[in-house]
């Protein structure tokens, strides 16, 4: 239910971009999915399957997904590690002063579009 | 003859709310109108919270509501009825959030000449952490039932809170819920977030938070 929401959202987006650049279809979507940002990444996808069947230009378009890793920033030791491994604990240091830095991403990296071109010759 | 062309966006799926969030909290913030995006768990008591805050309030400030749901308009009737404020029901259409453009809509319905106006969020402490409504308040509620350890689990929402409400305090006696601990987790969240247990049952310690509501109405 939330990575429908969220696919909607997607969908509206690259079926803007898709009208703004006069394209007959788009076949392919890539996307950048944080390993923190909350969607899973299979959902995500069956979601993407349903709603691109409601839209204008999307039918036939393949989602591919880059899973971004999740690093977090420790404060107090200047280290960075893997945040699903050890959450908001460093590992070097056992501070809890920590930040994510990258991780939580959802986000539209490019599309792949068929356009019709005239004939040249 | 087709040709196949790449289009680079480069865009969050986030940005089109966050830019409307945006201009909505200027808007807001413009008109002196506090917004307060209430977001919690199912039965966590967002509902009698803030009939209690609601009525500690009206005498001096205008108020309205607008609750979300999925479905029914259960919530908007009782508030209405115990209160006498103003009062919306938003229906989500199965959606688990409310997103800006909806909080736009709500705020029409309820129409000009509030000071201070709930946004009862849906029952989730997930998905309307994601999708920032323009409030100009973001306050979460957790009750004692759920355990003190949510701030670990759903870390988003308390991160963006500015008012976390441990609630229900009156069932402390019957849980093994740790408040110190509660409280450490949400502070190494949010540091600068207020924390305020009260209970709306009881009447224990509202009056703390109805005076952070006084204050916070004050700076508008």
């Amino acid at each position: 239910m939330h990575e429908l929401g969220i696919v909607m959202n997607a969908v509206r987006q690259v079926e803007k971009a898709a009208a703004d650049n006069g394209v007959q279809k788009v076949v392919g979507v890539t996307m950048e999915i944080g390993e923190v940002s909350t969607v899973v990444p299979e959902l995500f996808l069956d979601a993407f399957n349903w709603a691109k069947k409601r839209t204008r230009f999307l039918g036939d378009a393949q989602l591919e997904m880059i899973i971004i890793e999740g690093r977090t920033y420790c404060q107090a030791c200047g280290e960075t590690y893997r945040t699903t491994e050890y959450g908001k604990k460093c590992p070097h240091c056992g501070s809890d002063e920590t930040y994510l830095l990258t991780g939580d991403q959802v986000i539209i990296k490019d599309i792949t579009a068929v356009s019709e071109e005239e004939e040249s010759e | 003859m087709q040709k196949v062309k790449t289009i680079l966006l480069s865009k969050s799926v986030f940005e089109n709310n966050d830019e409307q969030a945006e201009l909505l909290r200027a808007e807001l913030r413009k008109n002196h109108i506090c917004l307060v995006n209430v977001m919690s768990s199912p039965g966590s008591g967002k509902t009698t919270l803030l009939v209690a805050l609601i009525n500690a309030l009206k005498q001096s400030f205008d108020i309205g509501v607008m609750q979300a749901d999925i479905d029914s308009d259960k919530d908007a009737v009782t508030v209405a009825e115990k209160t006498g404020v103003r009062s919306v029901q938003l229906h989500t259409g199965g959606m688990c959030h409310l997103d800006a453009g909806m909080t736009r809509q709500g705020l029409s319905a309820l129409g000009d000449g509030l000071d201070l106006i709930f946004l009862e969020n849906v029952g989730n402490l997930v998905c309307p952490a994601e999708y920032d409504t323009g409030a100009t308040v973001n306050m979460v509620i957790l009750s004692v039932p759920e355990g003190n350890d949510k701030p670990l689990k759903y870390p988003l929402v308390f991160e963006k809170c500015e008012l976390a409400v441990i609630s229900k305090t009156d069932t402390l006696p019957y849980f093994d819920f740790d408040m110190d601990e509660c409280k450490k987790y949400i502070r190494a969240r949010n540091a600068g977030a207020a924390v305020i247990p009260v209970s709306a049952k009881t009447g224990e310690n509202t009056a703390e938070l109805v005076n952070w509501f006084r204050q916070k109405l004050s700076e508008r």
